[in-house]
């Protein structure tokens, strides 16, 4: 591919692949792990793999577009975090033990 | 040579960060290593002229949203430690073992084949003259302009679903 390599030598490629390892990761995490704090901080990782990309592509396309989206995804992320840690907060209010996603159906009713 | 050097590092860094992430027994050392991840990350941004993003990564995740992980921690104790060899669901780790690998080679396998990349600058180029911080504020307040008007609804909107969530519901043995 011709591509600019306006900053770094380093070929694109080799961040999409640095990209790719930690969203896998991320995602292993996510489907592996119960404590729900845990697996929050997985789908961070996945998000940040997910920015990775698309400075990376930003790079390789020569278009700031890329980054403005990061800059958007961070926002998103952090909206999350903020909504996800309060429902975290009321699944675990009067729980004595375990910290586990497989106690969120006391949020029913 | 110096950049493939500062890229193995960040790399390094950041996936280094995201196992232990994974493998971690208690959510605190999760947390801290997390932070590990994302300044791998920021200096991957760093590599690759994001310097507005990398300062923001670094402010944003590693001082707010890790911030607010640790809290929370804190606040449910921080001795509940998950007992890893549980397993709730018959082979969970092994299924979650497998689907992680089988994204990842299509991820690899996707990047080895030829795609699309598209129309080159579409909203302007990264590299023209002028700083980075500059250029992502002209594109924001211009080209972007209504989703980040947008983003602000979406902030205040969780903000009160925060309050909302995380407010004590009062009984009538509570007014009295």
């Amino acid at each position: 591919m011709n591509l600019v390599a306006a900053t770094t030598s380093v070929p694109g490629a080799w961040y999409l692949a640095v990209a790719a390892v930690l969203f896998t990761i991320g995602a292993v995490g996510l489907l592996s792990r119960r404590n729900v704090l845990v697996m929050f901080m997985c789908v961070e990782l996945m998000l940040n793999a997910v920015n990775l990309t698309f400075v990376t592509f930003a790079r390789m396309l020569d278009d700031i577009g890329g980054q403005v989206l990061v800059f958007f995804t961070l926002v998103v992320a952090a909206a999350e975090v903020v909504v996800g840690l309060a429902i975290i907060v009321s699944i675990f209010r009067g729980r004595v033990e375990g910290a586990t996603a497989d106690s969120a159906n006391i949020l029913k009713g | 040579m110096v950049d493939w050097i500062v890229f193995v590092v960040g790399a390094v860094i950041a996936i280094a960060g995201a196992l232990g992430v994974l493998a971690a027994k208690q959510p605190v050392h999760s947390a801290v290593l997390l932070v590990m991840t994302l300044f791998g990350v920021a200096v991957l941004f760093v590599s690759q002229e994001a310097h507005f993003l990398a300062a923001v990564q670094v402010i944003v995740y590693a001082g707010a949203i890790v911030v607010l992980f640790l809290f929370v921690i804190m606040l449910l104790g921080v001795d509940r430690s998950e007992d890893v060899r549980v397993e709730t669901l018959k082979a969970q780790r092994q299924i979650a073992a497998v689907l992680g690998v089988l994204a990842l080679a299509e991820l690899v396998a996707l990047s080895r084949f030829h795609f699309v990349l598209g129309t080159k600058s579409v909203a302007g180029a990264a590299s023209e003259p002028g700083a980075n911080v500059e250029l992502i504020g002209k594109s924001v307040f211009t080209r972007y302009l209504y989703p980040f008007e947008i983003t602000s609804v979406l902030l205040v909107i969780a903000v009160i679903g925060a309050v909302v969530l995380s407010r004590r519901i009062r009984t009538s043995e509570d007014v009295r």
